[in-house]
């Protein structure tokens, strides 16, 4: 799937700065994009560390197996292969916190520590059912408050930054019912047999 | 965030666990992980940046206006939602440009912020995740996190209109 995606991405690109005869600034597009990411990795190793850092310390108290265990009605619904893995749930249960607490830069080493577990118990070349639905927990976005967002509408001159809490919240946890629900759906579809979405 | 941190070092603390050993030892795996998502980030952030410089993504967007238009939403929503699933910097300096020009309490500037609070970088989600764990395979996440990503645009229209 990504492979179809970043080869047609690319190729298109290509071919539309060639009709548009903006061929020239193509070049530097890439390059560009290639130095954005490596300054971003390098943006995000620090932080990185630090909350990697501190999910051990965490784990290590057994912080995180209180988290699991409040957490178990729940998430045992949603990823019922992990229901006696308190290792793989303390880690889910960290980084949806971090989701809903706006944490950003911590959600995604969280989440990423939470992905090797459960691709260590997977084993196989194949995402399990679980990696998929909790990838696409992290692509939907239910946050208590949107700080991020109240800040640019404030800098634009909003007089209530905060004045659309209420359609934010319904639309971002409609879209992530969505969400789940279309991948429950598909995994029913797909989990005996060829799945046509992992090419 | 300080007191989280705080309550988890004071957890740890009280139950005799040597936090900054403990510390050392996740903060480690901090270094791999970065590292072992640079090749994900560079296709990924290079691919977004060709599509947006050869003007492939205006192109796209001048073919989404029109029905937008249809729809009754304004469309300059348009780029926004294709946007926001895979470029988090892009979808803010668009916002950020939109809301200075239709004012962040118009009804358009209210969609907007809601549409872009409401979803996240799909694709980089998707890409670094299964990317970070050696993954080649998805499953059926794109198609999933793209229709709730078509939700949330539904949804911000929705909302901002009945809440006016």
């Amino acid at each position: 799937m990504l492979n179809a995606i970043w080869f047609g991405m690319i190729v298109l690109s290509v071919v539309c700065a060639g009709a548009n005869g903006r061929l020239g600034e193509l070049s530097p597009a890439l390059l560009e994009g290639a130095g954005n990411a490596v300054e971003l990795s390098l943006a995000l190793l620090g932080g990185m560390c630090a909350w990697l850092g501190f999910l051990r310390v965490a784990e290590d108290s057994g912080l995180t197996e209180l988290l699991a265990e409040a957490f178990s009605p729940l998430i045992d619904r949603l990823f019922p292969d992990y229901r006696e893995d308190t290792e793989v749930k303390g880690k889910i249960c960290m980084n949806l916190s971090a989701n809903l607490l706006g944490l950003g830069n911590a959600a995604t080493p969280l989440g990423l520590s939470a992905m090797k577990a459960m691709s260590a118990r997977a084993g196989e070349r194949q995402p399990s059912r679980g990696m998929v639905l909790f990838v696409v927990m992290n692509t939907a976005s239910l946050q208590i408050l949107p700080v991020n967002l109240a800040a640019i509408r404030a800098k634009c001159g909003s007089t209530a930054p905060f004045g659309i809490l209420p359609e934010i919240w319904l639309t971002s946890f409609g879209a992530l019912i969505v969400a789940v629900l279309v991948c429950k759906i598909l995994e029913k579809k797909y989990s005996s047999g060829v799945n046509p979405w992992n090419r | 965030m300080p007191v989280i941190v705080g309550v988890i070092l004071l957890f740890g603390f009280c139950k005799g666990v040597d936090v900054f050993d403990s510390f050392l030892a996740g903060a480690k795996e901090g270094i791999s992980t970065s590292i072992g998502i640079l090749p994900t980030l560079v296709g990924l952030i290079v691919a977004v940046n060709m599509v947006r410089a050869s003007g492939l993504l205006d192109l796209v967007c001048g073919l989404g206006q029109p029905a937008a238009e249809l729809a009754g939403v304004s469309p300059e929503l348009v780029p926004l939602a294709l946007l926001r699933p895979v470029s988090g910097s892009g979808a803010t300096a668009y916002l950020a440009e939109l809301l200075e020009r239709v004012g962040p309490d118009s009804i358009t500037g209210k969609t907007a912020s809601v549409l872009a609070a409401s979803t996240e970088t799909t694709f980089y989600a998707i890409t670094v995740y299964f990317g970070a764990c050696h993954c080649k395979k998805t499953g059926w996440s794109v198609p999933a996190a793209l229709t709730g990503d078509a939700a949330a645009t539904v949804l911000a229209v929705v909302t901002v209109t009945v809440f006016g």
